[in-house]
């Protein structure tokens, strides 16, 4: 007890010293479990058996809270609008993860896994930065949002992809697994935008205690239930997510993500209390060399689909900047990825690697954009 | 009128922008949150695709900017569209003897022959309200009618 007591108010701590310094406290979270975790500085004992049913849930929130945050009308006409944007993206930044993977011969398998973590952006970081500059307003966030969307459409296909493959199935069990996921995605999109009231109102509730009881309930049963069936219960979650819609999510989200800052905080814990930090050194330059790339793909994203909005040369950079940082869904895809034994154990300790950097370098990017920006402009008119 | 184009924008996850340019060159709008928030946005001069100041506002805070805004406006609307109709004026009166009270209750129209276009409340118009429309304390009635009829209404709303 006194262990997990101590556990919690330090990721407090370092939760309110990273909002204040300005960056996302997940790299904080990290680096507070590899220092207590095997090969750190303080071994911890005996509160396992917590942590991981905590980080399994933590697993279950952050993606039902993924699914909660776009309506599935939002989702459609996204992907509508921005769906050239979003394959631009998919092609860019999922392409250096997979050829790093296959580079350092890690074999196919674990260059799906690490073309997930160089892919996806984090939305929570993106829109809580966003959100911290003022910059909601601005014309290319818009184009922004819809990039985040399109991934988010992206996850839920590529989520039951890679749990199929990583569970090690035959082709042919795969392609069944694959292809009840999809039939999944599909019957959850069309009833959600077609019967989403009905949904929302099986959990739905005026009283706080019992709504946020059916939702848990309702999030964890779905999540086991896709996981009995193969799917991944990431992918239940999420799936149950977009399904509930209206004010049923608006209330839902305000009650869980307290919750789900709890639980995702002992998720990033655990995945570095498992990551061996010796580990971490030998993957460094290739990190650092990742970021880099993975951070001017991102950019190349922004501009090209700000641009085809009309939007000026700053806002363009802006727009290519604020989708710099990655964060959660990476560690989920990475913690999938170790948890199958499937892939290089070196997996975690370079997506551990990449995320700190990215985490960090992504909101401290997104701030010092524009004093750079206009420092140049203003040369090039001296000039 | 001369009509503005108000340009309304899906911010997924997040609520919806409504923004429009004004003749100055910057954009001038409303972010509204999911969770009721406002927030007014001001362009910035030099580059109108990113923001000057964007300020947050309580749902009363707003209603009360919206009504500094646009009431004067409407009673001026009003007012241009009786303008042929000799003898008839637009006057706003605030009521301040029927809260709590349905307009019914007034008998307005009986005892002054004017009527009640609309209530503004907090900022807010709420037009051609019905008799049972409750009033509340700070209300301001749109009133139509003659210039008499409409000194007798003053005097029945602040309670004659």
């Amino acid at each position: 007890m006194i262990q997990l007591g101590a556990v919690f108010f330090g990721l407090g701590l370092l939760g309110r010293v990273a909002w204040k310094i300005g960056i996302s406290p997940i790299p904080l979270y990290l680096v507070g479990g590899l220092a207590f975790g095997v090969g750190g500085f303080v071994p911890l004992h005996g509160i396992q058996e917590f942590t991981s049913i905590a980080s399994e849930i933590g697993v279950v929130l952050l993606l039902l809270l993924l699914g909660l945050e776009y309506s599935a009308s939002e989702l459609t006409t996204g992907l509508k609008r921005s769906w050239m944007a979003g394959v631009l993206d998919l092609v860019l930044n999922s392409a250096p993860g997979a050829i790093a993977a296959l580079l350092l011969g890690w074999g196919p398998v674990a260059a799906l896994a690490m073309a997930g973590v160089t892919y996806i952006s984090s939305s929570g970081i993106v829109a809580k930065v966003l959100g911290d500059l003022g910059r909601l307003g601005n014309r290319e966030t818009p184009v922004v949002l819809s990039v985040l969307v399109f991934e988010d459409l992206a996850m839920a296909v590529y989520l039951p992809v890679l749990t199929a493959v990583l569970s090690g199935v035959s082709f042919l069990g795969g392609l069944t697994s694959v292809g009840i996921s999809l039939l999944a995605i599909t019957v959850v999109l069309v009833v959600a935008l077609k019967y989403g009231r009905f949904i929302s109102a099986i959990v739905d509730s005026p009283d706080h205690e019992v709504f946020l009881l059916k939702l848990l309930g309702s999030a964890l049963l779905v999540a086991g239930v896709a996981s009995q069936l193969q799917v991944s219960a990431a992918v239940g979650a999420f799936l149950l997510g977009i399904a509930i819609s209206g004010s049923t999510a608006e209330n839902a989200t305000r009650l869980l993500e307290p919750l789900r800052d709890l639980f995702a905080a002992m998720f990033f814990v655990v995945f570095g209390l498992n990551t061996d930090p010796r580990s971490i050194p030998p993957v460094l330059g290739i990190a650092v060399a990742l970021a880099a790339i993975t951070t001017l793909t991102k950019i190349v994203t922004g501009w090209w689909a700000a641009r085809r909005q009309g939007i000026g040369k700053m806002g363009r950079m802006r727009a290519g900047v604020a989708l710099v940082a990655r964060g959660e869904f990476s560690i989920v895809i990475a913690g999938l990825a170790v948890a199958s034994g499937q892939v290089d154990g070196q997996l975690a300790a370079l997506a551990t690697a990449y995320v700190l950097l990215m985490a960090i370098l992504g909101p401290i990017a997104a701030k010092y954009v524009e004093p750079i920006g206009e420092f140049f402009q203003r040369r090039r008119q001296m000039a | 009128m001369i009509c503005v184009n108000v340009e309304i924008t899906p911010l997924p996850g997040i609520g919806t922008r409504q923004d429009f340019m004004i003749r100055a060159g910057r954009r001038v709008g409303v972010i509204t949150y999911r969770d009721g928030r406002f927030e007014l946005i001001l362009s910035k001069a030099s580059d109108p695709d990113s923001c000057a100041a964007s300020i947050p506002l309580s749902p009363e805070e707003a209603n009360t900017l919206a009504g500094l805004l646009g009431a004067p406006q409407l009673v001026a609307h009003l007012r241009e569209e009786h303008r042929d109709i000799a003898g008839i004026t637009t006057r706003q009166l605030p009521v301040t003897a029927f809260a709590n009270h349905t307009l019914g209750e007034t008998a307005l129209r009986t005892r002054t022959g004017v009527s009640i276009v609309a209530v503004v409340r907090s900022g807010n118009a709420h037009p051609s309200p019905g008799p049972d429309f409750i009033f509340e304390n700070g209300d301001l009635a749109v009133v139509v009618g003659t210039a008499d009829g409409l000194d007798a209404a003053a005097e029945i709303l602040h309670g004659g």
